[in-house]
């Protein structure tokens, strides 16, 4: 990269450009999802085998791609964390932990309501749906281990290693209904010789996954700001202890 | 050749291997429970296996066209195939909106000692294909349609 990667990765430099970037990238992304919805509920056609039931899936599939989206993002920062030691790439995976979550829960829960309609189930335990329940646990164990290591820098590292062994689950997911009979149908849209789903209906889904991408990319920077604020409050609070006295716990 | 490796190079280096022998790890591990990560087994895989008469499993297949039939007030024969092999299933209950002949189906249950399959429950497997019922009407009319075939072997 010609970038030089370190100026933006500067805590102080990005505080100053993302809070420039936060609101037009939030309105893009209420823009693309009121488009999409529209599109999706309106002015899209009934599937020919499940009638209406199908517009489930613009809201499905866009949350399960961006369950994994996030995880990719978390899992990255993570080995950044590791490696460069810098501390831009902690606050970024912490902040997109449950971000992604949500995703993964809204992911599990609009397919189950999609299962029972079209499957005649809630939940299977096929690769499938297995896969992307273990994804939730790995998101809420990775909270779970922020939450209960105190010290930031040991939290930091055991849930950045967590992130990075819990990676795997990423492919497992996205080829489960690939390499095993699974009662979820295989991929429509990422798949090799094309999507096999109606042009009319391809495109209120991308752009919901569009828009749901950029809703994500203007909340992981948001949260983020809030991390380091929240920082920057922890560290203050450290130093005026200190001052007062020393050892006193704030 | 012996360049020694920077801090950086060494922590990368070992997140790299670590992640490589994890995944090799992993990869075996499921390949090894394959049997049991699969969720049904098709017609041909069931003569394949020898799996017989009283065992437990799961039938995935296509509703064989003109093979349902009703037998009761709930109660429907019907031959899952997987375009090979073919099954004979009955069942009694009520049937996932999506059942219909050529579509995918997924029976829980155990073969009688008639070779009948019974199950005790269907659900509905549904392809990755999505269009406009006008789309799926003028494929037929232009004998563009393929009947799927392909979720009944995968």
């Amino acid at each position: 990269m010609a970038l030089n990667f370190h100026a933006y990765a500067n805590p102080a430099r990005f505080m100053m450009l993302s809070r420039r970037l936060v609101a037009p990238i939030a309105m893009i992304a209420g823009v693309l999802i009121a488009l999409g919805v529209y599109l999706a509920l309106w002015g899209s056609p009934p599937d020919y085998q499940q009638g209406d039931t199908v517009r489930i899936m613009y809201i499905h599939v866009p949350a399960a791609w961006l369950s994994l989206l996030c995880y990719t993002v978390m899992a990255l920062a993570s080995a950044t964390a590791l490696v460069f030691r810098h501390p831009l790439a902690d606050v970024c995976a912490k902040s997109a932990a449950p971000i992604g979550a949500s995703f993964t829960f809204l992911a599990l829960v609009t397919g189950s309501l999609w299962g029972k309609p079209m499957w005649g189930t809630w939940w299977v335990w096929d690769a499938r749906l297995t896969s992307v329940l273990i994804l939730f646990f790995l998101y809420l164990g990775y909270l779970a281990l922020w939450a209960t290591i105190e010290e930031p820098v040991r939290a930091a590292r055991a849930a950045a290693v967590l992130a990075l062994v819990g990676f795997v689950n990423v492919p497992i997911i996205h080829y489960s209904v690939v390499w095993w009979n699974t009662l979820h149908q295989p991929a429509s849209v990422f798949r090799i010789g094309g999507p096999t789903i109606a042009p009319s209906m391809l495109a209120p889904l991308l752009i919901m996954a569009t828009g749901f991408t950029v809703m994500f990319v203007a909340l992981l920077l948001l949260r983020m700001r809030a991390e380091i604020l929240r920082r920057r409050v922890r560290s203050l609070r450290l130093a005026q202890a200190g001052f007062a006295g020393g050892g006193r716990e704030a | 050749m012996a360049r020694k490796l920077t801090r950086k190079q060494k922590r990368a280096t070992f997140i790299v291997l670590g992640l490589a022998i994890l995944g090799g790890a992993v990869a075996l591990a499921l390949f090894a429970l394959r049997d049991n990560v699969v969720f049904f087994y098709s017609p041909t895989e069931i003569s394949e296996r020898g799996l017989g008469v009283g065992q437990r499993i799961r039938l995935g297949g296509l509703v064989e066209q003109g093979s349902v039939k009703q037998a009761g007030p709930a109660t429907i024969h019907f031959t899952v195939t997987d375009l090979k092999d073919k099954i004979k299933v009955t069942y009694t209950g009520i049937l996932p909106d999506l059942f219909r002949e050529g579509q995918g189906v997924v029976a829980e249950g155990a073969i009688g000692p008639d070779g009948v399959f019974v199950a005790d429950s269907v659900l509905a497997k549904h392809d990755e294909k999505y269009m406009p019922p006008e789309v799926a009407a003028a494929l037929k009319k232009s004998g563009e349609w393929r009947p799927e075939g392909a979720t009944g072997g995968s």
